[in-house]
């Protein structure tokens, strides 16, 4: 371990090293490039939720001038049902049918055939010009209709119990025994959820830019979390080898989990192979709304059990999630993080992956999670209540701790759970006076985060200084912590690093910026590059000074003699040893590829203030404060700005986010003026609390930061919203209809 | 049907270029003009990130048309800095980490500069309902905020 | 390859000429804050586009003789915020037209084409028809004057006849202890079409109401003149039962649809709430006038 105390950079708030480019609009978004010769790709979509395709003829499309290529699901490389074939966490099976429909469109939006021609006008007029005959079928969108006996099945090959179903997968997980458990609680309450599916709100459309030449040497610009993914999934699906790929991540505007996966870049890819010219394709906001992967909507079921002393003896949940069109919810979040906030002796935890004809699900921030914890956190404040205990005082009598088994799996190291709900208590904000109609909500959280592959490349420059390339999207400001750690280790001013993000040519393989990893695994890469640079420095000046390097060390940006008696010498600077490498051996540079290990887990509790105007039905939040378990905040302001920016978005899933469907099973608000994400005056300032524990696996200590934020958030505020009216909510997004109604309905 | 020829002026140069009747201005920027620096966000006017001036004015360049730049001023954040100069505003953001992503930070900035403008003094809730129109989705506006307020102080305090 | 023409006529003559013989297919651009949206959806293809912004009558804001107001239709609505009076007098109509939409928007946002785009939600109508506005239109077949509340016909759909373009409002004079405010409910803070917009104008005497229209918004196919919530008022002293009979009647008068912005109950029970809220607010306006 190397908890570096007394630090220079780390801990500051730096000035993130894109910073100027990303503040004067030079930063190159994917959408923001052009190739010589380009032309533009546009997508036919379906327009029914759920059809067979009969035939597709896209004959007068192909003749229409201007048109240089047309591709539909022939040319897309099939991955059979039978085989499943998984790249991470996706199965290719289901990637290659929702990046096109094969035979059957399975949601209203779902791409059909893709067209490039000249102009983005012409590309549109050739999609309207292709012939797609449908035989429409049955639909169906909510949990319960998908899940009734007469529902119309998406997939004949998915089986459930051994018949075909909607339901296409089932997780569990389970410590003790629930039901010995609950014969031992004196109170238990039992509650129903549902969550209506939420979108992840990225500012940026999916946009790519793809040139292919005539030997298959492909070139990939696009907007994505995970360069090597795009590689990837592009070779799956259009048979080009990864080798013969290079794909280069342009400045990403936002994921959240929503790019973690490809939509356009394989038809991209398809359309510049066969016209024989780079193709450009950026989706419109309806194109993301309507086809791309929201989070699931939910019902789940949870059930805790505990003694009048407030010790909870056992707890149950059953949730159901949404998939979309195509298998794979998030149920392995709601299933094994719901409970992990609390040491519970007996748990069972059942997640299923329901099928229904919207678009398949992508990952969203702690995917699976802030649905499940909504429940648990709902239940839990109901139970204080029952109990009356403080709500945070429960969650301390049963708190996770280092040593405590996870209904998951795994043994708790050392966790920073306890320190998050200490700080909340303590915080001048639990104590704060309420006026009437305002109310206090608490709420925790938990997510898995993840370690996987990284690699990064140190190198330094013939005048000292040092250009670090790393291989993960930068999504949240990334590259100014790297460089703080780096500046750190090398005892140097932080502007002497550069810090780049890698394509697929330039860098190792590194795995999606997603799962609140990009720092805990890139900076433990980089800092096994940097410790070789400085092993390597320390030898080269050992050999200047004839002396052994044992007897050098590296500080300040120099190396000394270790001690008095290794001799008197002068500091050799990183600058001076650079201008000698030539030299002295060589290049001065390392690059370290790993698989992460020894990523913890990270917790969160939230403290929400809301007002409620009981005519109108309108709830506001006016306080928050996030605290948060981080490991080590190698750069506060960026940490501070996820946690705050994962607060937003649930607040915002918590009070008006939420797809709404016509008659025809279409969604009727694929636009941002309907689909009611916080914009500025809805929301106060957002205080954060950063509790460092540091993470000991780590070499800085780091935890990940990115999703814990979003998890507590919507439990937070409709618990918030509990105090101020004495009314629960069972059901979100908490939006005023539903507010009223529920006022009124009490009297 | 031929393409029009517009004559404008952005960021103090004189400048033209040729477009379709019903190109909007975000096309001619991000298009003809290669001024990729207003971004496109949902071309519905909801969502700020194609935030330009227009004679002084803040308004959405997805809601104009191309040709309505004929003989008019256009500001975009291209022309924010001063050369190397970053704006007092620009400058801020970078330092309180008033940006994740930063595909909203072209219309923040423009949009908050545009508020200075008018009103230099502006409190925490003129300074929230006049960037109502510029969504973020990664900050949760508090630093943006912070940084709008901060700098509309120290601009005061530089003037006196 | 577009098959759409723009023109940008200087005089109103030229907009009517030209509006009339692009027939069907022509469309006014004010501020283009609906036309380009429309557009950019597919749900608008518009063969000529004529932009009224360079005809003197259509931006200018006048104060009349009279002591009125005549506001041209195409006047963004931060331009009338920055009128250093009309703003004193018709708070209720800026503050209306001032909630269209963002900051941007209103750089550009115009009373008129508010107004002729037909949303029965469109916040600057309720005012304007609570106001008392009348519209001047100018056609093929000449000038002719419309109350405001008379020009929408349902939802997109106005009474302006084929080639008939909207020039500008008039306001008409206040007496004294009059004044207006307007109140929609949204679910956010800003950004959102209202679910039901309440525009109250009315005139207090020694305490009495003298005068008053209210006109309510997004509860039915057009904006509503709500004759009954105002008799219910006037001779009143604004004491609760008459603003509970207002309300009343404003919720008596809704025929609202459940869509994805409000449910018909919702926007019924919400139409009263606003009424006695906005007819407050107006009084109090009033009582420092």
């Amino acid at each position: 371990m190397n908890i570096i105390t007394n630090n220079k950079w780390i801990g500051q708030r730096t000035i993130r090293p894109d910073g100027a480019d990303k503040v004067t609009g030079r930063a190159a978004f994917a959408a923001d490039t052009n190739m010589p010769g380009m032309i533009w790709g546009k997508i036919l979509r379906s327009p029914h939720p759920h059809a067979r395709i009969r035939s597709i003829d896209t004959s007068k499309a192909e003749a229409l001038p201007g048109v240089k290529a047309v591709v539909t699901s022939r040319d897309i490389v099939d991955f059979p049902v039978d085989k499943s074939v998984m790249l991470g966490i996706q199965d290719m099976r289901w990637m290659c049918r929702n990046v096109m429909a094969r035979d059957k469109a399975l949601f209203p939006g779902h791409p059909v055939a893709a067209v490039a021609a000249t102009t983005e006008a012409i590309a549109a007029k050739a999609c309207e010009l292709i012939e797609v005959d449908y035989e429409v079928l049955p639909w169906s969108i909510e949990i319960d209709d998908a899940l009734k006996p007469d529902a119309p099945i998406l997939h004949e090959f998915i089986k459930f119990e051994g018949k075909p179903s909607n339901i296409a997968g089932k997780l569990e997980v389970k410590k003790g025994d629930v039901a010995e458990g609950f014969k031992q609680a004196e109170v238990i309450i039992e509650r129903s959820f549902t969550t209506r599916p939420v979108h992840q709100g990225y500012i940026e459309p999916h946009a790519c830019l793809i040139s292919v030449a005539p030997d298959n040497k492909t070139t990939i610009w696009s907007s994505s979390q995970g360069q090597f993914m795009v590689r990837a999934m592009v070779a799956y699906l259009t048979g080009i080898p990864q080798s013969d790929i290079r794909a280069i991540p342009a400045e990403i505007g936002g994921g959240f989990g929503g790019k973690t996966i490809v939509y356009l870049e394989p038809l991209a890819t398809l359309l510049a192979k066969k016209s024989g010219r780079p193709v450009k394709m950026v989706m419109t906001r309806e194109e993301v709304m309507r086809a791309t992967g929201p989070t699931s909507g939910s019902k789940s079921t949870v059930k805790i059990g505990a003694r009048k002393d407030g010790t909870i003896v056992a707890a149950q949940g059953t949730f159901y999630l949404q998939a979309g069109a195509l298998p794979g919810s998030p149920i392995r979040g709601a299933v094994g993080c719901s409970f992990s906030p609390y040491d519970i002796p007996n748990v069972l935890s059942v997640g299923y992956d329901v099928l229904s004809n919207r678009s398949k699900v992508a990952a969203y921030r702690a995917p699976g999670a802030p649905i499940g914890a909504y429940a648990v956190e709902c239940v839990m404040d109901e139970l204080a209540e029952a109990l009356k205990i403080d709500p945070l005082e429960l969650r301390l009598r049963n708190a996770a701790k280092q040593g405590t088994k996870a209904a998951f799996g795994p043994v708790f190291p050392r966790i920073g759970y306890v320190e998050t709900l200490e700080a909340a208590k303590t915080h001048p904000h639990y104590k704060a006076p309420l006026k009437k109609l305002q109310g206090r909500g608490v709420a925790s959280g938990f997510w898995f985060n993840a370690g996987g592959e990284s690699s990064a490349q140190v190198n330094i420059t013939e005048d000292g200084n040092v250009v670090v390339t790393t291989g993960h999207p930068d999504i949240g400001g990334s590259r100014a912590a790297i460089a703080n750690i780096c500046a750190e280790l090398l005892g140097i001013d932080y502007r002497r690093v550069s810090v780049l993000i890698g394509d697929t040519a330039t860098i190792g393989f590194s795995n999606l910026t997603g799962g609140s990893r990009v720092l805990f695994a890139s900076a433990m890469v980089v800092t096994q590059s940097t410790d070789k640079i400085i092993t390597t420095l320390r030898e080269r000046a050992a050999k200047i000074w004839e002396i052994d390097p044992e007897a050098v060390k590296w500080e300040n940006g120099a190396a000394h003699p270790a001690s008095p008696n290794a001799g008197k010498f002068e500091p050799l600077t990183l600058a001076e040893l650079a201008a000698k490498a030539p030299q002295m051996g060589g290049p001065i540079g390392a690059g370290v590829q790993l698989n992460t290990e020894g990523a913890e887990g990270g917790f969160g509790t939230h403290i929400c203030d809301v007002e409620v105007d009981i005519e109108l039905g309108i709830a506001r939040v006016i306080r928050y404060t996030a605290v948060q378990d981080v490991g080590r905040a190698i750069h506060p302001g960026y940490v501070e700005g996820q946690m705050q920016g994962g607060v937003a978005q649930g607040i915002g899933w918590a009070l008006n986010e939420e797809y709404i469907y016509n008659r025809d099973g279409k969604v009727d608000n694929p636009g941002f003026l309907d689909y009611r994400m916080p914009v500025c005056s809805d929301l106060p300032m957002l205080d954060t609390v950063m509790v460092e524990v540091p993470n000991p696996k780590h070499p800085q200590g780091v935890k990940g930061v990115g999703e814990v934020p979003l998890v507590p958030v919507m439990a937070a505020v409709a618990n918030a919203i509990h105090n101020a009216l004495g009314q629960r909510f069972y059901s979100l997004p908490m939006s005023p209809p539903r507010v009223l109604e529920a006022i009124e309905a009490k009297g | 049907m031929a393409k029009l020829h517009v004559s404008t002026t952005i960021n103090g140069e004189p400048m033209e270029f040729l477009c379709e009747p019903d190109a909007t201005m975000l096309d001619a920027l991000r298009g003809p003009l290669a001024l990729t620096g207003s971004k496109e966000g949902c071309s519905s006017g909801d969502c700020g990130a194609c935030s330009i001036t227009l004679d002084d004015r803040l308004v959405c360049s997805c809601l104009m048309l191309a040709v309505e730049a004929e003989g008019r001023e256009i500001r975009t954040i291209e022309g924010m800095a001063n050369g190397e100069h970053l704006h007092p505003l620009q400058q801020k953001f970078l330092e309180v980490a008033a940006l994740q992503c930063g595909i909203c930070t072209s219309g923040m900035l423009v949009a908050s500069d545009a508020l200075l403008r008018k009103n230099p003094k502006p409190s925490e809730e003129e300074v929230r309902f006049w960037l109502a129109g510029n969504l973020c989705r990664c900050t949760g506006y508090d630093k943006i905020v912070r940084a709008v307020l901060e700098t509309a102080s120290e601009m005061r305090e530089a003037a006196q | 390859m577009t098959d759409i023409r723009y023109l940008a006529p200087g005089t109103l003559d030229e907009a009517i000429r030209a509006f009339a013989a692009g027939g069907s297919a022509a469309r006014i651009l004010a501020g283009g804050t609906d036309l380009l949206v429309q557009m950019r959806a597919g749900s608008v293809k518009p063969g000529l586009i004529v932009d009224i912004k360079k005809i003197a009558e259509m931006s200018a804001i006048e104060e009349t003789a009279d002591g009125g107001f005549r506001i041209g239709a195409a006047v963004p609505g931060a331009v009338l915020a920055e009128h250093p009076r009309f703003g004193q007098v018709w708070p209720g109509v800026l503050e209306a037209v001032n909630l269209i939409g963002s900051t941007q928007v209103q750089g550009r946002a115009s009373a008129g084409g508010n107004l002729c785009n037909g949303s029965p939600a469109g916040d600057s109508v309720p005012a304007m028809v609570a106001a008392g506005a009348v519209v001047t239109l100018q056609g093929p077949n000449g000038r002719r004057e419309l109350p405001v509340e008379k020009v929408p016909a349902g939802p997109g759909r106005t009474n302006l006849l084929p080639g008939e373009i909207l020039v500008s409002f008039a306001l008409p004079p206040r007496s004294k202890g009059s004044s207006d405010a307007y109140l929609r409910m949204i679910p956010r803070t800003e950004m959102d079409i209202a679910v039901v917009g309440v525009g109250v104008s009315l005139t207090l005497k020694d305490g009495v109401c003298t005068a008053a229209r209210v006109g309510l918004g997004a509860v039915a196919p057009t904006v509503l003149l709500v004759e009954a919530a105002a008799k219910a008022l006037i001779g009143s002293k604004l004491d609760d039962a008459a603003l509970n009979a207002a309300a009343a009647a404003c919720s008596a008068a809704c025929r609202p649809i459940d869509d994805k912005r409000g449910t018909i109950v919702y926007r019924t029970k919400i139409a009263g709430v606003l009424l006695r809220r906005t007819a407050g607010i107006a009084a109090r306006r009033a009582r420092e006038n």
